[in-house]
């Protein structure tokens, strides 16, 4: 494909940009954490609980610490400190301490010479507890009910987080409307699936100072958690990130078991190395929350949206995790990308026995948009015109405030409806196409980072970004941001080289480690191209400068004069007046040595001052509208996915190569969901905690998909960007779903939407006298 | 645990090589931790990602379901045997250049079985190319840049 001269100038950005880390990859080379050795290295394992709700009477490990070459066995009370990912719902502890809350909590940890003996010491530790009522429905969970799993929970139920918000007049919007629909969306829990477990190496050493490498999306908060449970100030504790093996959200929390393997390296004075096996992936899960969903729907005559009465009950299973962001966020991005004058959200995420649900990919928009998106297929339906144009007539326009208060700057929606209608030809299939064979419709709408940093007040920067150049030319990158596949590193790299204007190979991305990587708060709501790139232009533009001065000095003319180009600085007027790069930078080296420079970014103050104002709040949001063509064997309820058209609105995009990558493979993770992914539980068991019997799609199962990327500039985004990594995700279930509708005249609203499911809905709209396109 | 031990003589990589190692070790472990060769990746333990594709007499074999034993006396090919001295195959520079790997921790065992398919079909359709890499999951690309770059490797693009 080679990389096509990019637009505006530029010779990186815009462009296709090959990821920089790629050839270690593609040669084994690069390191993950379970590649890394240490000298004298520990083995950790953790004894996990097999019940899903019990209060712990004793746990007897004296046969497990004398067995010869057992160093440490540890139980919750050694460090019993709360922890969690947000500040206000700390009710993680590293090892279970008084109660075990799901099948997999960590009861105990050991650390031994090697894994069998790590495994004879698990077998005997003896753990007596007295059996709690389980908790597995959330809809019971919501009253009070005998041993509630926390005490935090509401009046004694297992409510972790309750939100109710009302703007406008719901009801007087109802009592005027000309149409209403209803849809109630369900929908199963499901998981990340990355290919690398988890893994962790902790080493104490004699001088007070504790290193921590792990498989982490939020290095940062790793190392907050470490710190507050461990006791430790975070100065004596060194976190890093070696290459991650995906994340999608289930690596962003702090987790157990890294805090757990820290607490032995601390207690035996040795490196100690916890790795996940499948199951304790699985068990570990944070996936997508099982979730129903109840949205009413109000509008016009002419469809033009009037309200939305919206509910959501939430399967959180055994903690908070980021569950007070997702409560507010099933509700509020129901917002976008259309102007919904009157809006009401209630909200409830409840604990129950299982393992805890979390941020995955498009956290807390995915199964809202669903409903959203095929609520909207079924008005344009009943008010007799077509999806485009319903959505067309509700479009926010730019820079427009919706009616909860978010900040709309750059959509491309409009553009997005135009390019995806053409591209699918739509307008000669849609409900012209045979019985068993339909096109759909779907759009998203997702934030491009959060506005409302975890742990920071506002006065923080969100990222931050250094540079260092020494007199070989080389630019060194530090910054917190952590790269997981998505091309982060490589987005980095092309920013400075472009700014400097140096070659690619010259800037160097080292490594994430909290001693030299000025913080950035992580992989998580899709911040890091807006965030990390705004800060990355800034410390390059601070680097230019004092380049720019040196070879001011170098060749008479004011630095105002000065014009950067391809590794050489020349006057404006007169290019062939010129310097090189090395030489402007070796007379701007003469007083201080080494350059340093440095940037930074905050979003600005946006949002409402009621409760919950900042919950969806972000500096930017991505616009997305899919075509999904569909054919179903109507006899078997098997169906295929054989195309997806994907326009989409990351502003401009800064590597065509990376946002592509990341609308593909949302679009793999999307219909997994859609199709077939299923945690599924028996009780508060869960039943297929393997890649085996937990399935996610092979190549065979993937559509054609045709990206089509309209975005306009965004104000504020750095060079015009905006988010790519997790809006993409959104669109493509319902797009998939209201396709099914124009193949079968079946609405699915249960997810996953299996071969059984079609069937039967097939065969209940026959019962109930509804042909469907000549059948 | 048998308490047996293997002695097992392969040529790992083009090089002879004899090491012993526990009866019952699967061949990952043998190579990742007696071998020391970390490009094989651990995925899931039960030959359901393709993570751990070796090539074992040419043919691709998920080395978490082979028993090391197994390989005496045969030719071992693990992703640090692929690359050519200091350079890339045409296969890695192919998904280097068409952006075929994000993460990168299922990148060597699709290199692997990229590699085995195209030595038997060195000019695959589409559709062969997505049955030769049935065996392999990825979660980060959708395939789709994966299917690209072993078409263009094919076609010498």
């Amino acid at each position: 494909m080679g990389s096509a001269l990019p637009p505006d100038g530029f010779t990186l950005l815009g462009g296709r940009i090959p990821y920089i880390e790629g050839p270690l990859k593609v040669t084994g080379r690069a390191e993950y954490t379970d590649d890394l050795q240490r000298p004298g290295m520990l083995v950790g394992r953790l004894l996990r609980s097999p019940w899903a709700h019990a209060r712990i009477r004793s746990i007897d490990v004296s046969a497990a610490r004398s067995l010869p070459g057992v160093y440490a066995v540890l139980t919750g009370e050694r460090y019993p400190t709360p922890f969690g990912v947000l500040p206000i719902t700390h009710d993680e502890t590293a090892i279970a301490v008084g109660k075990v809350r799901y099948i997999g909590d960590i009861l105990a940890a050991v650390a031994a010479q090697d894994e069998p003996t790590a495994e004879r010491a698990i077998a005997l530790i003896r753990v007596e507890v007295e059996p709690l009522a389980e908790h597995t429905d959330p809809k019971v969970g919501v009253t009070p009910v005998t041993d509630p799993i926390h005490d935090r929970g509401l009046n004694g139920s297992n409510v972790q987080k309750e939100v109710a918000q009302h703007f406008g007049d719901v009801d007087a919007a109802f009592a005027r409307a000309a149409q209403t629909v209803r849809v109630r969306g369900s929908f199963a829990g499901v998981t990340h699936a990355f290919t690398e477990p988890m893994a962790t190496i902790a080493e104490a050493t004699p001088d007070g100072r504790l290193t921590v490498w792990s498989a982490t999306q939020v290095p940062h908060y790793l190392h907050r958690a470490l710190s507050e449970v461990l006791g430790l100030p975070m100065h004596r504790i060194r976190v890093i990130k070696p290459e991650v093996g995906g994340g999608f959200g289930g690596k962003s929390d702090p987790l157990p078991h890294e805090i757990a393997c820290a607490a032995l390296a601390l207690e035996t004075g040795r490196p100690v190395k916890v790795l996940f096996d499948r199951e304790d992936v699985f068990l570990t899960n944070h996936g997508r929350h099982p979730t129903q969903n109840d949205l009413r729907v109000a509008a016009d005559a002419d469809g033009r949206l009037l309200a939305y009465d919206l509910s959501a009950v939430i399967d959180g299973g055994a903690w908070s995790s980021f569950g007070t962001v997702t409560t507010y966020y099933n509700g509020v991005l129901a917002m976008g990308p259309y102007r919904v004058p009157n809006f009401r959200y209630h909200g409830r995420r409840v604990y129950t026995n299982r393992p805890p649900s979390g941020a995955m990919r498009a956290h807390g928009g995915t199964n809202v948009r669903y409903t959203v998106e095929v609520a909207l297929d079924e008005l344009a339906e009943k008010v007799g015109i077509d999806p485009f144009e319903l959505r067309r007539r509700n479009a926010l326009p730019p820079h427009s405030t919706t009616v909860n208060q978010f900040r709309i700057t750059s959509t491309s929606f409009l553009a997005c409806l135009d390019a995806v209608r053409a591209a699918s030809g739509w307008d000669a299939a849609f409900r012209q196409l045979p019985y068993g064979e339909g096109i759909g419709l779907g759009c998203g709408f997702y934030i491009s980072g959060s506005n409302s940093p975890i742990h920071f007040t506002p006065k923080m920067p969100q990222s931050t970004v250094h540079l260092k150049v020494d007199m070989d030319g080389g630019i060194a990158v530090h910054s917190m941001q952590a790269d997981i596949g998505q091309g982060s590193n490589t987005l980095l790299a092309a920013i400075v080289a472009e700014v400097v204007g140096v070659a690619l190979e010259r800037v160097h991305v080292i490594r994430v480690d909290s001693d030299v990587s000025p913080i950035d708060l992580g992989s998580y709501s899709s911040r890091v191209t807006f965030m990390m790139g705004n800060a990355a232009r800034r410390a390059a533009e601070d680097l230019r400068t004092r380049l720019v001065r040196g070879a001011s000095e170098l060749l008479g003319y004011p630095p105002e004069q000065i014009r950067v180009g391809r590794e050489r600085f020349e006057v404006a007027h007169r290019p062939d007046v010129s310097v090189t790069y090395l030489e402007a930078l070796h007379r701007a080296m003469e007083r201080t040595g080494a350059l340093t420079a440095a940037g930074a970014y905050s979003s600005p103050p946006m949002g409402g001052s009621f409760k919950g104002a900042r919950a969806g709040t972000a500096p930017a949001y991505s616009f997305a509208a899919y075509v999904a063509r569909v054919r179903v064997d109507a006899e078997t309820g098997e169906y295929r996915v054989g195309k997806m058209w994907a326009a989409f609105d990351c502003g401009r995009p800064l590597n065509r190569l990376a946002v592509e990558g990341q609308i593909e493979g949302s679009i793999h993770m999307g219909l997994g969901q859609l199709m077939g992914e299923t945690l599924n539980y028996r009780g508060a068991r869960l039943m297929n905690p393997s890649l085996l019997d937990y399935k996610i799609p092979m190549p065979a199962q993937m559509p054609e998909v045709e990206c089509l990327l309209v975005g306009e500039d965004d104000p504020e985004g750095p060079f015009g960007a905006k988010e790519a990594g997790e809006g993409p995700l959104v669109a493509t279930l319902p797009a998939v779903a209201n396709a099914l509708y124009d193949a079968v005249g079946v609405r699915f609203t249960d997810l996953p939407i299996t071969p059984e499911k079609v069937v039967k809905g097939i065969e209940l709209r026959q019962r109930e006298g509804r042909p469907w396109k000549g059948e | 645990m048998s308490g047996l031990r293997a002695l097992v003589r392969l040529t790992l990589n083009g090089h002879p090589v004899e090491v012993s190692c526990p009866d019952e070790r699967v061949l990952l472990d043998l190579v990742r931790e007696e071998l020391h060769l970390t490009g094989t990746k651990r995925g899931c333990d039960l030959g359901t990602c393709g993570c751990c594709t070796v090539l074992l007499d040419g043919r691709p074999t998920l080395s978490c379901l082979t028993l090391a034993r197994l390989a005496d006396g045969r030719s071992l090919t693990t992703i640090e045997g692929l690359s050519p001295g200091t350079g890339l195959s045409p296969v890695q520079r192919a998904f280097v250049e068409h952006g075929a790997t994000q993460c990168g921790f299922c990148t060597p065992g699709f290199i692997v079985a990229a590699t085995a398919l195209l030595g038997e079909h060195p000019h695959p359709t589409r559709e062969e190319v997505v049955r030769g890499l049935s065996g392999n999951l990825c979660r980060c690309t959708g395939y789709a840049k994966i299917i690209e770059a072993v078409l263009a490797a094919a076609e010498g693009r």
